[in-house]
């Protein structure tokens, strides 16, 4: 059950924007599809939504088939990077739309809009024009009016992109803790890693239209399945030939079993955290500190260090 | 400079416009309101202003209908011929009405090419008002279509998208997402139509026969009279030359009103 997408391929003109993409999601999870602009992860979301359809392949919608029902028929909320408000009605006729169309009775439409717009936090504003808020408040009104007809699966396109960082991430703890009350199958896209790991129960790795991995926010940090992935998902540096995240290099002040000897070459203190270049032979790797590490480690520009990978690092050979 | 600028406006606009329209009021009442009355209640007259509104109002029923499928057709879909049609729907801006009329006759006329079809079907077109209906059509085709492309284009496709999600159906989405997104672009478009079809003559002209009584426009009245001679054949001219600048005047304000709305 859930969303399965069977072999999907999508090409417009030479271009593949997926390749045989095979997925299955299950229901009630909260799935991110993570990947660099123009790899594929909007084209997917909008065939499982209907508003494209594959050239081959199949989509499944909580066990129906529906590679080629239009959107209005799958169940599926969809919530747009710019919001795509109904500019000339309220958001509270924003809101009410979708039951409005399926000619819900008035008071069962009111009862539920104004519920929405509580979860949403928008009560106050039901009878202002979407013009009249902020970008983050028309999001949530776009995000309550996909909830309002009960969809089964709530697709969300790059949904805080177009806001500002402190927004953005208000919006996306928000939308977590809303997730947790509703449960609803959520699938959203972005090309923010730190979004997708703090967010989703499920991610979805995406590249040049094909999934490069697929496991948890931890699984996928850790075990990386090839350096795309690892690189993609947070920092990384080159050390003796081998992929490494930077804060899984132990630096040490005199020479430990296993380590190699280094220079410092610059260091730099970027709020918390302290990032110190260096060079040990001909690989020049950089490592992320604390700043109580680097204090009691007395590093200065010129010092001498001994390095090597901690004993829980995931290191990849370095194509 | 600002000064010599201004007088010059104040002059051109004067001299091309305020005179003219000063002529016409002064020669229409030159004899007082009574006789004005007596024009505006002849039955020419008032067969002349019927025909006017039934040609005007059924081309610009048509050019709305067909001008807003067409901007939803070459704003939101690519199909091969998309450039051409977008280019044809200008013609007839750049075609003299004369030759509008005159290419309608060598169609639909007695000897043109579907004129013996469509005459044995019981249907005439040239010297009837299917053909005037036809011809002002024509010649306001680009108006309304013109009006709602840059609208559309603006507005994309996205709240149409969202709508879809929601359950609407093409009707739905139509009624409840694109006509008011269009609205006041939509009302703009329908207006200038209208004025642009009130006031149309050559084509009409060409393709009515002008017969009064019968296949006689406002502005065909107003040309026969005016060449018919004698003060009274003046006067009927004069008089219903007032009526269409007044419409003009209405349109004007009416326009006035819509564009910042459509701008907004």
């Amino acid at each position: 059950m859930g969303i399965i997408v069977e072999g999907v391929n999508r090409r417009f003109g030479d271009f593949v924007a997926l390749a045989d993409v095979d997925l299955t999601v299950r229901t009630g999870k909260l799935t991110a599809l993570l990947g660099p602009s123009g790899g594929g992860k909007s084209t997917l979301l909008r065939i499982i939504a209907g508003l494209d359809f594959p050239d081959s392949g199949r989509v499944e919608i909580e066990g129906r088939d529906a590679t080629w029902l239009p959107p209005q028929k799958r169940s599926v909320g969809f919530v747009f990077q710019h919001y795509a408000a109904f500019k000339h009605l309220s958001v509270y006729r924003n809101v009410a739309f979708g039951l409005e169309i399926r000619k819900r009775p008035k008071a069962e439409i009111r009862k539920r809009v104004m519920e929405l717009l509580e979860l949403v936090h928008l009560e106050q504003f039901a009878d202002r024009l979407p013009s009249q808020l902020s970008g983050g408040q028309r999001q949530r009104m776009a995000l309550a009016r996909a909830l309002a007809v009960e969809p089964e699966v709530l697709l969300l396109d790059e949904p805080f992109g177009a806001l500002d960082a402190q927004v953005r991430k208000e919006l996306r703890d928000w939308l977590r803790r809303l997730h947790d009350e509703v449960h609803v199958t959520t699938i959203f896209v972005t090309h923010d890693q730190e979004e997708a790991l703090e967010v989703s129960d499920e991610l979805v790795v995406i590249n040049h239209g094909r999934i490069e991995q697929i496991g948890s926010p931890t699984e996928l940090y850790d075990q990386p399945a090839n350096d795309f992935v690892m690189s993609f998902l947070g920092p990384v540096t080159r050390f003796q030939g081998q992929l490494v995240r930077p804060h899984d290099l132990e630096v040490f002040a005199e020479p430990v079993s296993d380590t190699t000897q280094a220079t410092v070459t610059r260091l730099q203190r970027v709020g918390f955290e302290v990032r110190a270049e260096l060079r040990a032979g001909d690989s020049t790797p950089w490592v992320q500190l604390t700043r109580g590490q680097a204090e009691a480690l007395n590093l200065r520009d010129g010092s001498t260090v001994w390095l090597r990978p901690n004993r829980v690092a995931h290191t990849l050979v370095a194509s | 400079m600002k000064g010599v600028l201004r007088t010059i406006a104040v002059v051109y606009v004067l001299g091309l416009v305020a005179l003219p329209v000063v002529t016409v009021l002064r020669s229409t009442f030159a004899d007082g309101v009574g006789p004005v009355l007596d024009v505006l209640t002849s039955a020419d007259f008032i067969s002349a202003l019927r025909l006017t509104l039934t040609v005007a109002g059924l081309a610009v029923l048509i050019n709305t209908v067909f001008g807003v499928g067409m901007a939803i057709l070459l704003v939101r879909y690519r199909f091969p011929g998309h450039r051409l049609l977008n280019a044809v729907i200008d013609l007839p801006v750049s075609i003299s009405p004369v030759v509008v009329g005159i290419a309608l006759i060598l169609v639909y006329g007695t000897d043109g090419w579907f004129g013996p079809n469509v005459e044995a079907a019981g249907f005439q077109v040239i010297f009837a008002t299917p053909g005037m209906v036809v011809a002002t059509v024509i010649i306001s085709l680009p108006l309304v279509v013109r009006e709602v492309i840059p609208t559309l284009a603006e507005e994309g496709t996205e709240q149409d998208q969202a709508a879809q999600s929601l359950g609407a159906n093409a009707v739905q989405r139509f009624r409840r997402i694109t006509l008011p997104t269009i609205r006041w672009a939509l009302a703009y478009g329908v207006v200038l139509s209208l004025a642009r079809s009130l006031g149309e003559f050559g084509a009409v002209r060409v393709v009515s026969g002008s017969v009064a009584g019968e296949s006689q426009t406002l502005t065909l009245f107003v040309n026969d009279s005016y060449q018919e001679f004698g003060p009274d054949a003046e006067r009927a001219a004069f008089s219903a030359a007032f009526v269409l600048m007044m419409i003009a005047v209405l349109f004007i304000v009416l326009i006035a009103l819509l564009r910042p709305k459509e701008k907004s």
